[in-house]
């Protein structure tokens, strides 16, 4: 069986496309996660490979499904943190041979194909339907909605893995060099000029610091919080590894990258990986979990006119992002219970909220919004995951969160100031995205 | 600040050499009147790509914003560190952006929305790209 990369008309990226024909008809009733890690220690059954089998078996045994009745696999076959196999350094043969291998024998270590995948879970005999979807799990989860509402799967697996090796990506090799093409010399991102992986991001803030008045102090209760929220979150980075809670004087005394970005507004990258079953409304009454229903999948696609995206051109598509996303799902913003949008620079966050109007928000206002109570035991909750901020570089923990929410197992992260029903997840970036409205009823 | 060198391919060729020329050049549709940058293939401009033309600009703008970078990926600018890299508006197009160092002007000490006019500046290789400094 041949993967293809999810065809661009599976997304729906454009405004006046209306209700999904979907809508209410897709429901997630399992999830599964692996255990995880700050980096790969080299052994098979850490490996981003041994994850993702572990996260696909236990999404399949939450949801009650008999493995020989899953009949879809959409996943994303890049698994890369930044780091990439080294090229002079073998790939250790004593992992590759721990499993089924492919012809690739980067295949379960430094990234994933559906042959792989297959090939290691035997007892996934049914499955006729597989596709790629690129970068992200809100990307997967966009391609397997729309796939199951088109009836191409019934029960279709939605898997994303990490992986994390040694050393800092983007510091080795082009970066390390005398000279550098001329076309990379003034591309956008990477440059001559030598910004770091926030710099954009950065710079937008910035921006949004002149322009409304603000300042970086200004976002401590949300790093606050997110770590916080993180902390509740059992299957994330930081309260598997590192319990600590991050005060105000943590986060405004750390280390910057490029000011006004500090470490503690990059996430920090991980070994992890997450899966999720989708179904049908109709069948998912029959599984073991409370079905979350899916009213709508809205993507962005933003391209900036110059080097990088200015604040200017990132809040005219994240409005746009959020009229797609409400006109799709047929809601308003006043129908969402909690948010959970991306946050792996915590300086993307405002922005996403900020386009979503979430509880009135205009742009301008999200950072004061920051200074009110935006816990999850009050009435106005921001990022009850604690995102990518609060558990580690995964991009996957906002749709777990709202996932669990709904369904009521979110633990000691319940939300106690709303009644969970409806909600949206998704990014990663303001400017290209994908995004997801779930529901607690299919109406 | 010495940035690695830079090898002029066919994209880049003209942007370049104007540069050695003490020119600053950027892609503009002759059919529209718009201006790009940074470069990219002429057929992603305007439809066959003959009305792409490149066409020198006033070597005015002003500083749309700026961070100052504590952390390089890149390992020959990292004894400057910390340094400013602003974005600058071209006079022309606010929408045309250019990366500068702001030399001469220290880090975290940038008047945003200031004038500026282009330099150029000498890479390790010799090869020159535009560069910014505040407008006296």
């Amino acid at each position: 069986m041949t993967t293809q990369m999810a065809p661009e008309s599976m997304y729906r990226s454009t405004e006046g496309l209306g209700v999904w024909e979907h809508r209410g008809k897709v429901a997630s009733v399992g999830i599964g996660h692996s255990p995880t890690a700050r980096r790969w220690d080299g052994r098979a059954e850490t490996s981003v490979g041994a994850l993702s089998i572990g996260a696909l078996r236990t999404a399949i045994a939450d949801a009650g499904v008999p493995p020989d009745q899953v009949d879809g696999l959409v996943l994303v076959p890049v698994t890369t943190t930044g780091a990439h196999w080294p090229e002079d350094q073998p790939v250790p043969m004593d992992v590759v041979n721990a499993f089924n291998p492919t012809d690739d024998p980067l295949d379960g270590v430094g990234q994933l194909s559906a042959e792989w995948i297959l090939k290691n879970m035997p007892e996934l005999t049914n499955v006729k339907f597989t596709m790629y979807a690129p970068g992200c799990m809100s990307a997967a989860i966009v391609v397997a909605a729309q796939a199951v509402g088109d009836g191409l799967a019934t029960n279709c697996l939605v898997l994303k893995g990490w992986h994390n090796l040694e050393g800092r990506y983007n510091h080795g090799g082009i970066s390390a060099a005398s000279e550098v093409p001329g076309s990379f010399a003034i591309s956008p991102g990477r440059t001559l000029w030598g910004a770091p992986g926030c710099y954009g991001t950065a710079l937008q803030f910035a921006q949004y610091c002149t322009k409304y008045g603000k300042h970086h102090d200004m976002m401590a209760p949300f790093m606050q919080n997110s770590r916080r929220n993180g902390l509740l979150f059992p299957e994330g980075y930081w309260a598997q590894h590192r319990p600590e809670q991050l005060t105000p004087e943590d986060y405004l005394s750390s280390r910057w990258i490029a000011k006004p970005a500090n470490l503690f507004d990059n996430d920090i990258p991980i070994m992890v990986a997450a899966a999720y079953l989708f179904t049908t409304a109709d069948r998912a009454q029959d599984m073991a979990q409370k079905p979350v229903y899916i009213l709508n999948h809205a993507s962005s696609r933003g391209v900036a006119r110059s080097i990088t995206p200015t604040l200017e051109e990132v809040e005219v598509e994240t409005a746009s992002t959020g009229r797609k996303i409400y006109e799709g799902a047929g809601i308003t913003a006043d129908d969402l219970s909690f948010e959970n949008m991306y946050d792996g620079f915590a300086q993307f966050h405002q922005f996403h909220i900020e386009g979503l109007r979430y509880r009135g928000m205009q742009p301008g206002d999200a950072l004061d919004f920051y200074q009110t109570d935006i816990s999850i035991e009050g009435p106005n909750p921001i990022l009850s995951s604690g995102g990518n901020i609060g558990s580690g570089r995964s991009r996957f923990w906002m749709h777990t969160d709202c996932m669990q929410q709904i369904q009521g197992r979110a633990g000691a992260r319940a939300l106690t100031g709303v009644k969970p029903e409806i909600a949206v997840s998704g990014g990663p970036m303001p400017f290209g995205g994908n995004f997801t409205v779930w529901s607690a009823t299919p109406d | 600040m010495v940035k690695q060198g830079v090898v002029p391919d066919d994209l880049t060729r003209p942007f370049f050499e104007a540069a050695n020329e003490g020119r600053l050049v950027v892609q503009s549709c002759t059919n529209s009147d718009r201006l790009y940058f940074p470069p990219r293939p002429a057929s992603e401009i305007c439809g066959e790509g003959e009305s792409v033309v490149w066409k020198e600009v006033s070597g005015r703008g002003t500083i749309y914003n700026y961070c100052v970078v504590y952390d390089c990926p890149v390992a020959s600018l990292k004894e400057d560190l910390p340094f400013n890299l602003a974005v600058i508006m071209l006079e022309e197009d606010p929408g045309i952006l250019m990366y500068s160092h702001l030399p001469g002007t220290a880090p975290d000490e940038v008047p945003v929305g200031a004038a500026v006019r282009v330099i150029f500046e000498e890479t390790a290789n010799g090869q020159k790209v535009p560069e910014w400094v505040l407008v006296e």
